[in-house]
């Protein structure tokens, strides 16, 4: 308590809001007065204007026709030293305040710009999202359930859950199941070819869905009896002596081949993870398993399996929702097309090129119910490590 | 070591002979191989075609190539100079760049900052706070693309009252990278506050009592320390934002002179369909520099994924 008066800042909107907080005999409702809102300045004011500002320069350079990649450098430059800027800003005008409350401001100042940020861009879109859900095409009236009753019984709908069912089941099933079998085997492999077989497998992680649907689309392709094959897959098949197949029109099989698509750029993430879990199993346990005669597919089901069984679960859901919003594989390939249509690209086409704010955001409230159990599980577990610490 | 224990129980306990330890060993190389191999040829082939004449692609398999290697004529870059310049994939990758770059040192920078206050600083509802951004990692991001379009092109209105204004942001670098930014901060602050989390409590105390503000212990020691941890995200996001086809769909869909290579690469499969010498080489233009990323930072990267998590 050194009862000076706050060191005025130099910027004035910080100025306005600290000039009467003497800090000397203050009482709880002149804290509350003088607190509430700097951190609602801190949290609030600071990122909206150094956000302006960084927005005035992008436009101005935008606007400048400059050079394209001079551009790209200052967006680039204003975008990183700018939020850093802020930060230190923001702390500095703190430190002008009386300390008792400086301390109090500032767990707001580092966490204020994230709060603000996720309240704006997940909470409160969300929240829209769902009263968005229950109104018409352009948000205007309210017609209570019928964006619903349509997301549920449309045909094109009920296709739509259908693929989604088959690339959840088949497509978590391949890529997880596919990703523990590596995991275990290369275990077995010296280390160096253990890494080499890895590497391999987890390339396509680095691959984006659109780059895959080339590649992929590329081994599909389809040329007309009696020209040559260019695509790997016709190219066997023709080998055989059939006749060549357009494959991604034959519907219910295209859903397979699209989500093999996934399986192959999936695969890596759960080997990855299952590996570093396997490696985790004791061996010793392993060691008395062996001993007592254990044929190393009984100590995989009966040792490794148990003990991994929380990654597995980790590594299950997380491909559960990667798999649930599945919308670039099937955009990019068919369309949607050919009977292959899932939940997330009827949600997109329908908010982003029928314009139907209603149906779309009636659609993204169906894959939100569905991943609230996982968001429970996450929260659960999350409660359980809090409490193991 | 119960576990064990029942291993034993009621199986006929015959050691294996040398044998069938080989055969078993050769077993799992094959497998080993031929996923290898599956996994290594769609790449291969698209990364050979795009090496292709235009008339060859289309007349023969790319597999065929292997009869004639050393023929200068089965060679060509012709491909990636087309598709970089007539077909705008040289601009499109600069665009990626200015997206991705910012778009994963901005939520990177707002994250460390949180996730040091959730971890070392004390206030109120700390905890209510950290448990809606664990689930708010899951939340999918198709929930927030309407009303976010929305604001992005006409503001936003609270009773009748504009409290965002008209910004324009719809086709601008900046609305990608903010959105960018909140998509990617949930588990970017709890990945961080995890590690940051787990540095030890007197570290911190003798930072404190050596007068460091909080400012300063996180500039000069929490950010040094954590560098794994933020390398680990950083490479995450760079990855995420690159490869990202939806986000910028929405965002900058409409605006053909900001598209990114994802989008530029799906637009060339919708006009150019067949012609698989521009398909092939713009393909391998948009993976060249994730693949860069990621084999030369592989260790970060498998080492931030194993830390576990969901994100929505």
């Amino acid at each position: 308590m050194s009862g000076e008066a706050p060191v005025l800042p130099d910027s004035e909107e910080a100025a306005a809001d600290s000039t009467d907080g003497e800090g000397d005999n203050a009482t709880n409702l002149r804290d509350w007065l003088t607190i509430g809102p700097i951190r609602f300045f801190a949290a609030v004011g600071i990122p909206a204007i150094g956000f302006m500002v960084l927005f005035w320069v992008f436009r101005f350079l935008r606007d400048s026709d400059a050079n394209r990649i001079l551009i790209v450098v200052v967006a680039i430059f204003v975008g990183v030293v700018g939020i850093f800027g802020l930060y230190w800003g923001m702390d500095r005008v703190n430190d002008q305040l009386p300390a008792r409350i400086a301390q109090r401001v500032r767990p707001w100042i580092f966490v204020g710009p994230a709060v603000a940020i996720l309240s704006l861009y997940l909470v409160w879109p969300a929240v829209q999202t769902i009263w968005l859900s229950f109104l018409d095409k352009d948000g205007e009236e309210f017609i209570g359930l019928d964006n619903y009753t349509f997301a549920l019984t449309d045909d094109k709908m009920l296709t739509a859950f259908r693929n989604s069912v088959i690339w959840l089941i088949l497509g978590t099933a391949l890529a997880v199941g596919l990703g523990l079998t590596v995991a275990s085997l290369v275990d077995r492999l010296k280390p160096r070819a253990e890494k080499i077989a890895k590497s391999i497998i987890f390339i396509p992680m680095a691959i984006s869905f659109v780059g895959a649907s080339v590649v992929w689309g590329f081994m599909y392709t389809f040329r007309a009896a009696g020209r040559p094959q260019i695509g790997l897959l016709n190219a066997i098949w023709t080998w055989f002596g059939n006749s060549p197949i357009f494959w991604l029109s034959k519907e219910p099989w295209n859903n397979i081949l699209l989500i093999i698509v996934l399986v192959w750029l999936q695969t890596g993430f759960s080997m990855v993870i299952l590996s570093a879990a396997i490696k985790g199993v004791p061996d010793d346990i392993l060691e008395a398993g062996r001993i007592d005669g254990g044929s190393e597919l009984q100590l995989f089901w009966r040792v490794v399996i148990p003990t991994i069984k929380s990654t597995l679960v980790v590594v299950t859901t997380t491909m559960i929702i990667l798999i649930l919003k599945v919308f670039d594989i099937v955009w990019v390939m068919t369309s949607g097309e050919f009977g292959t249509d899932v939940i997330a690209t009827n949600m997109i086409r329908q908010a982003f090129r029928f314009f139907d704010d209603g149906k779309g955001a009636a659609i993204a409230v169906v894959l939100l119910i569905v991943v609230i159990p996982v968001m429970v599980l996450n929260v659960r577990r999350f409660r359980e490590e809090e409490a193991m610490r | 070591m119960s576990v064990a224990y029942e291993i034993g129980m009621g199986e006929e306990a015959r050691p294996k002979t040398l044998m069938e330890r080989i055969l078993d060993r050769w077993l799992v190389k094959l497998i080993v191989v031929i996923i290898a191999v599956l996994w290594l040829v769609p790449t291969a082939g698209l990364l050979v075609s795009s090496f292709r004449p235009a008339d060859a692609i289309t007349t023969s398999g790319w597999w065929t190539v292997f009869d004639k290697l050393a023929d200068s004529r089965t060679w060509t870059i012709e491909n990636y100079r087309q598709v970089m310049n007539a077909d705008g994939m040289g601009n499109a990758f600069l665009n990626s760049l200015a997206v991705t770059i910012p778009a994963t040192v901005i939520p990177i920078t707002i994250a460390a900052f949180a996730a040091y206050a959730f971890a070392w600083m004390d206030f109120r509802g700390r905890q209510v706070l950290f448990v809606v951004v664990v689930g708010l990692m899951v939340v999918p991001l198709q929930m927030a693309l309407i009303p976010l379009l929305k604001i992005y092109t006409g503001g936003a209105n609270a009773f009748g009252i504009p409290i965002i204004p008209d910004l324009d942001l719809s086709g601008t670098y900046m609305g990608v990278w903010l959105a960018h930014t909140g998509f990617g901060l949930p588990l970017a602050i709890y990945l961080l506050r995890n590690y940051i989390g787990s540095l030890p409590a007197s570290m911190m105390e003798s930072a404190s009592i050596d007068g460091a503000s909080h400012f300063q212990t996180f500039i000069r020691l929490v950010v040094p320390i954590s560098v794994p941890a933020i390398a680990s995200f950083a490479i995450f996001q760079f990855l995420w934002v690159w490869n990202d086809f939806l986000v910028a769909l929405v965002f900058l869909g409409g605006t053909p002179d900001v598209s990114v290579v994802t989008i530029k690469l799906a637009e060339l499969v919708g006009s150019r369909g067949q012609d698989w010498q521009v398909l092939t080489a713009g393909a391998f233009v948009t993976m060249i520099l994730p693949l860069t990323v990621f084999f030369g930072l592989q260790r970060f990267f498998v080492r931030g994924l194993t830390a576990g998590s969901v994100k929505g």
